[in-house]
């Protein structure tokens, strides 16, 4: 279940208060502002909202690829908000799955090897580390592509291999920026079937922004940011109190 | 290493940039082997100079000379074992270019004090007996091909002039490696007996042994004491002081080559970091998707850092290659101008030392740059 009231003491992940305030040329620019949200195991949530208003921020602090100017997130009881940059990044390695829109795959490497990448920082042994890509190509239906290297591969091939680096080292929970924002209808579709199965079958939590309605339609829930302030439901209201609504 | 396929494929992406900048390393690696060679050889004199023995000159210069009377009072003084002299001949062998050094010496002492020169007894018996005869380094016999027995003619412009005869009863060769073997040798008497009458029983410089090192500068001092005050008076040094102070004579070769070495990998320095910086620029989303699925800082650098010191190791791999080719030619091209061209392990471990440490210091900026990428701003680039 997600709530955007801050209601609620479980959850997968909890945000509170969140604020994220940038300062350029001298003024601050509230990109978020006293923010909740609570996200039960499982849940496939679509972010939406107009250019700046603080989608992908939202996305890089429940990541732990930024810190908020204030307010907490706790995942899976682990408070981020105030690791240090170490701890931050050995918790990403554990906890977060990161699909990108523009697949930022490692060019001189071929799917095998970029989708072990996650691995080679665990004490799995080689024969495990392969076992564990081999499923995650096989999930992602490119068992056959595993020794290609991306430029041998379709966007949207390579955007599966992103997804398969993504889910290997089973992590807590995928964030997914933009994932069809730089794919035909034809393969949009095809990835975010992907995604539906990676939580319908094996029931990843999936958190995604994303521009387009129709993708956003697959999500089991749609939340507007507008003006930094966290919205539920697919009909925006113009007016929003600050923290959101229940 | 698991990280090593990931390391090799990003030095590899660019290939010709990867030639060019592992090039840099072997030819900066080549040329400090020359320059390092060319040193020593200009410093060998003092290196192989004997802890026992002492040089005696002219004070007023080595090219004044002293009287042959000298040399019953120096061996009086307590703690000197043997005495020799030696003359400078200054001769050309056929051409000008043929220059090697050739010296009158006394065959009666010369062995006694240059114990390290080996001469086969046959050969020295035979030399003994030949007022013409000549001993020639194993090397000058070789760049030669001089055989026992050959005539060899020597133009002198000193001395009279003219062209003086010799017949090649020996050669020598050095217990070491270092041991120069481009000398020629030929006998006092000869040579006393062409000479114009005014430098008759005059010599160029005397070598002597000292029982005991440590006397050295005692007997030193006692020696230029002893000729104090009279027309010819002396100088008295160590070896391996005389040998430097020769070296002096060409000017400061030790800051100029030192000068060179460090303007060389100066370069290089900026040449590879340069190269890294592109190289680390280039790759600002790769590395900020390597933070965010987490890589640390640390293994951040460490990537940088390896790929630098790879390409460095590399290069300084080829650059001792090509060093231990083209090394020896350069010793043929010098032959007779300086002591034998030697390529120890110690300077080509002393210059992969440098350009490794070269190496990691080029990447140590780049890498530093990489660790404090902030993974939200470079994906934003992408």
């Amino acid at each position: 279940m997600v709530k955007v009231d801050g209601s609620t003491s479980s959850g997968l992940i909890q945000v509170r208060d969140l604020d994220k305030t940038y300062r350029r040329a001298g003024e601050d620019i509230h990109v978020l502002q006293g923010l909740n949200l609570d996200v039960s195991k499982g849940e496939f949530i679509a972010f939406m909202g107009p250019s700046g208003s603080g989608k992908t921020t939202l996305l890089n602090l429940l990541g732990g690829l930024d810190v908020p100017t204030r307010g907490s997130i706790t995942v899976a009881g682990d408070e981020i908000t105030h690791m240090s940059a170490g701890k931050l990044t050995e918790w990403r390695a554990r906890h977060v799955g990161f699909v990108f829109q523009m697949y930022n795959l490692i060019p001189v490497l071929t799917a095998f090897q970029n989708v072990e990448l996650p691995l080679l920082l665990t004490k799995l042994s080689k024969a495990e580390r392969r076992s564990h890509v081999e499923t995650a190509l096989s999930v992602v239906g490119l068992a056959d592509r595993m020794h290609h290297f991306p430029r041998q591969l379709s966007g949207g091939q390579e955007q599966r291999v992103t997804i398969a680096r993504a889910i290997v080292s089973d992590p807590t929970f995928l964030l997914c920026d933009e994932p069809t924002g730089d794919l035909d209808r034809k393969s949009a579709d095809e990835i975010m079937a992907l995604i539906e199965e990676l939580v319908g079958t094996h029931h990843k939590t999936v958190l995604m922004v994303t521009h387009d309605p129709v993708v956003a339609a697959r999500a089991n829930t749609t939340l507007h940011l507008e003006k930094g302030v966290l919205v539920e439901g697919k009909n925006l209201p113009h007016s929003v109190p600050a923290g959101g609504v229940a | 290493m698991k990280f090593s396929r990931i390391i090799w494929a990003n030095i590899t992406r660019k290939k010709v940039r990867l030639l060019l900048t592992i090039g840099s390393f072997a030819v900066a690696l080549v040329l400090f082997a020359f320059l390092a060679v060319v040193r020593d050889a200009f410093n060998r004199g003092a290196d192989v100079a004997g802890a026992d023995r002492l040089v005696v000159i002219n004070r007023t210069s080595i090219i004044n000379l002293i009287p042959l009377s000298y040399r019953d009072k120096i061996l009086r003084i307590p703690g000197v074992t043997y005495v020799t002299h030696n003359n400078w001949f200054g001769g050309i062998y056929q051409e000008e270019k043929n220059f090697f050094p050739q010296f009158v010496i006394d065959p009666q002492s010369q062995r006694d004090v240059f114990p390290e020169l080996i001469v086969p007894d046959d050969q020295w018996k035979t030399f003994l007996n030949d007022r013409q005869g000549a001993i020639a380094g194993a090397k000058t016999a070789e760049r030669f091909h001089w055989k026992i027995g050959d005539r060899i003619p020597i133009k002198t412009t000193l001395y009279g002039g003219g062209a003086w005869e010799f017949n090649l009863d020996g050669i020598y060769h050095g217990k070491r490696a270092q041991d120069d073997e481009t000398q020629f040798w030929f006998q006092w008497d000869y040579f006393e007996e062409r000479i114009p009458q005014a430098i008759k029983g005059q010599i160029g410089w005397y070598v002597l042994r000292v029982q005991n090192p440590d006397d050295a500068p005692r007997i030193a001092k006692a020696i230029d004491e002893e000729f104090a005050n009279s027309p010819n008076e002396t100088k008295t040094q160590t070896e391996s002081a005389f040998a430097a102070n020769w070296v002096k004579q060409f000017g400061n070769i030790q800051t100029l080559i030192l000068s060179i070495g460090t303007v060389v990998f100066f370069t290089l320095i900026l040449v590879t970091g340069n190269t890294m910086a592109i190289s680390v620029r280039e790759r600002t989303g790769e590395l900020a998707v390597f933070k965010a699925i987490g890589y640390s800082d640390i293994f951040i650098l460490f990537f940088v850092l390896a790929e630098a010191l790879l390409i460095a190791i590399i290069g300084a791999a080829i650059g001792v290659g090509l060093s231990l080719m083209l090394i020896p030619a350069l010793g043929k091209a010098l032959s007779g101008l300086l002591p034998s061209i030697v390529l120890s392990p110690g300077m080509l471990v002393f210059g992969v030392g440098i350009a490794v440490f070269t190496g990691l210091l080029s990447g140590l900026l780049p890498g530093i740059g990489a660790m404090q990428l902030r993974v939200v701003n470079a994906l934003r680039r992408v």
